[in-house]
């Protein structure tokens, strides 16, 4: 089976006086519906291989394949509309938009794609609003909302344009525990409900359980199974 | 996604609604002034053109020729090099030829009324007193055609001189020079002797001192016969329907007569050169204030983009593309600068109603008049395109840097 997403030599150098190396020959296979976990200790690289793998930075070396399609060489456009189509992005702090509502922050790509009526967008926007347990909450703002419901939020805006991949960087980072689990079965539910595919960054052992795959990273190199293995004892002891 | 956009540029000016307010202000009025100041100006040009156009010849015909005649040598020998040497040139009478054929040549032009006129110097003596001035042999009827002279009467007019063939109209500088009124007689020697009295029958008083001082009109076949030309013209003077057609007209009427023809705008080149500065001038401390006005655009901007700068990162993140971001900038200038063009131009005709109203008396008028303003639509056309194009300038800088935020270098220093 073709994985949805696939990574070769990826290399990311900061370049400087001297240079710094966030990532490092990074070779990875992401299957459709899988949930990957990537762990690893404060500065081993893995939000930088995030931003690599949702196309917002440009590898020094490598290759990412996305839905087969070579993403070497597109233009800053190009790489924006597959952003828009094809991924969807959950951050520690759920980054809403604050003057905008519920249900316009998860309208943001929707209307940026303009494929749908203004009566089909909000439709679909309310429904993805229900499937986070949020549909009482459309008309309120961020600022009325809690953390975990903000995260949620953020997760159905993620969703908006029925991406391939969620590319989630510690999304349970500032929730408590009640909001970390329900956010934890948000994302089991996804990958395997909905088939999409989910990498996500995170710290929480726990959260990692989760997942299908655990990955590890130190100093921007992705372990060996079973050194990541260890390592991920390790951390949840 | 221009929808979209507008949704978001709305949405950031509101966020910070003082700034909007002040910067809105500013464009307001700076447009307001601009108009006010501009209609003023213009108006007043206009003013000044109309005086001009109405108070002198639209197109003058002068006894001269636009270039030197060539010598039959040169048109007989166009390629040889010809010297001519003691060549004595022919005393001939001063004036039009055969100025009654050419008057009916262009009396027969479109829209174009002439009068012939027989200008010369003379020596106007009273109670032992000589004061020289310019007589204008004029024919009253085809005169009171082309001239505003009439409306400037304080006694008698021009027609009298038709029924007084020893008349003589002066202006009221000459007047009170000589302390005479209506009805005195006064003594004219013309440069070729011929000595004649003639009586007052007519005051003019126009305002311009040189002109009241030294004009005087009498008919035209007794400034013929006063400057011994008889059956001569100097001049032919033209009114025209449309006086901005009056260049054109000068070169149909030169090509037709032979003679010098001058429009008004070619007469008064100086003129026209000083209020083209005088407009440039206007235009440019006016345009100041929208400059300066911008400024206050360019503030809440760049506030907005530093305020805003991780909502960009954001967006570019969900897959906006960095003209998205500028498009959204840019509306926001364009926003502030056509709410305060529209708030400016009402403003603006506000000011100039109020400015109409303003009554103004001056010494040549006995009923106080109003400032001259210019209602038409080029100032307000103007105005609006100046502060839209200094709106999306001073929008254009920040928006530009908001477009290329590079959104990991914001998301990682907000994780």
């Amino acid at each position: 089976m073709t994985p949805i997403l696939r990574t070769e030599g990826l290399t990311r150098v900061l370049p400087g006086v001297i240079p710094v190396t966030l990532v490092e020959g990074i070779e990875l296979q992401i299957a459709r519906g899988e949930f990957v976990a990537v762990m690893g200790p404060s500065g081993s690289g893995k939000s930088s291989l995030l931003y690599l793998l949702g196309l917002l930075d440009v590898p020094t070396s490598g290759k990412i394949w996305l839905n087969g399609r070579d993403t070497a060489g597109a233009g800053e456009d190009a790489l924006a509309n597959i952003r828009l189509k094809e991924l969807g992005f959950v951050f520690q702090f759920h980054f809403l938009l604050a003057e905008f509502t519920a249900l316009e922050n998860v309208l943001l790509p929707i209307r940026r794609l303009g494929t749908l009526s203004e009566r089909a967008a909000r439709a679909k926007g309310l429904q993805l609003l229900e499937s986070v347990g949020l549909s009482d909450h459309a008309s309120k703002y961020p600022s009325q909302l809690s953390g975990g419901q903000r995260q949620r939020v953020a997760i159905a805006r993620a969703l908006a344009n029925d991406p391939s991949v969620i590319l989630a960087d510690e999304p349970t980072g500032a929730l408590d525990t009640r909001a970390s689990g329900s956010l934890r079965d948000n994302f089991q539910e996804l990958a395997h409900g909905k088939h999409c595919s989910i990498v996500a960054v995170t710290h929480d052992p726990s959260f990692a359980k989760a997942a299908d795959r655990i990955l590890f990273l130190v100093d921007g190199k992705l372990q060996p199974p079973d050194r990541a293995a260890e390592l991920f004892n390790m951390s949840a002891r | 996604m221009i929808r979209l956009a507008f949704t978001i540029a709305m949405s950031h000016l509101l966020s910070r609604r003082r700034q909007t307010l002040v910067s809105l202000l500013g464009v307001t009025l700076g447009v307001a002034f601009f108009l006010a100041v501009s209609s003023l100006m213009q108006g007043s040009d206009n003013d000044f053109i109309k005086r001009l156009v109405d108070n002198s010849p639209h197109v003058t015909v002068y006894d001269e020729f636009r270039h030197v005649r060539p010598q039959p040598a040169h048109l007989l020998f166009p390629e040889a090099a010809v010297e001519i040497r003691s060549v004595k040139p022919r005393t001939e009478v001063r004036g039009i030829r055969q100025y009654k054929e050419k008057l009916a040549l262009i009396a027969d032009f479109a829209g174009v009324r002439v009068a012939p006129v027989l200008v010369g110097q003379a020596i106007v003596t009273f109670a032992g007193k000589d004061l020289g001035a310019t007589i204008n042999g004029v024919v009253p009827d085809l005169m009171l055609r082309v001239s505003t002279i009439d409306e400037h009467f304080v006694a008698g007019s021009l027609e009298t001189l038709a029924s007084n063939p020893s008349g003589i109209v002066i202006g009221t500088g000459l007047a009170d020079k000589f302390g005479v009124r209506m009805g005195k007689n006064l003594t004219v020697t013309s440069p070729v002797g011929v000595v004649r009295t003639m009586k007052i029958v007519g005051l003019f008083r126009t305002g311009n001192a040189a002109y009241d001082d030294g004009q005087a009109f009498v008919l035209l076949k007794r400034s013929q016969e006063l400057l011994n030309r008889p059956n001569i013209a100097n001049r032919l003077i033209l009114k025209l329907e449309d006086p901005d057609l009056s260049p054109s007209v000068a070169s149909a009427v030169e090509t037709a007569v032979g003679y010098k023809s001058q429009s008004w705008q070619e007469a008064s080149q100086d003129l026209m050169s000083l209020l083209k500065v005088r407009r440039i001038m206007m235009y440019s401390v006016v345009g100041a204030i929208l400059i300066v006005a911008s400024f206050g655009i360019y503030n809440v901007i760049s506030t907005v983009v530093l305020e805003k700068t991780r909502d960009i990162a954001i967006m570019k993140s969900i897959g906006f593309h960095a003209r998205d971001v500028l498009v959204i900038f840019l509306i926001e200038g364009a926003t502030v600068g056509i709410a305060g063009s529209l708030f400016g131009t009402g403003l603006g005709f506000a000011m100039m109603l109020g400015l109409s109203r303003v009554e103004v008396k001056t010494p040549f008028n006995t009923e106080p008049t109003s400032l001259p303003l210019d209602w038409g639509l080029f100032p307000v056309a103007l105005g609006i395109g100046f502060a839209m194009a200094a709106s999306l300038a001073a929008a254009f800088l920040p928006a530009r840097k908001g477009a290329s935020v590079h959104p990991v270098d914001i998301l990682r220093g907000a994780a």
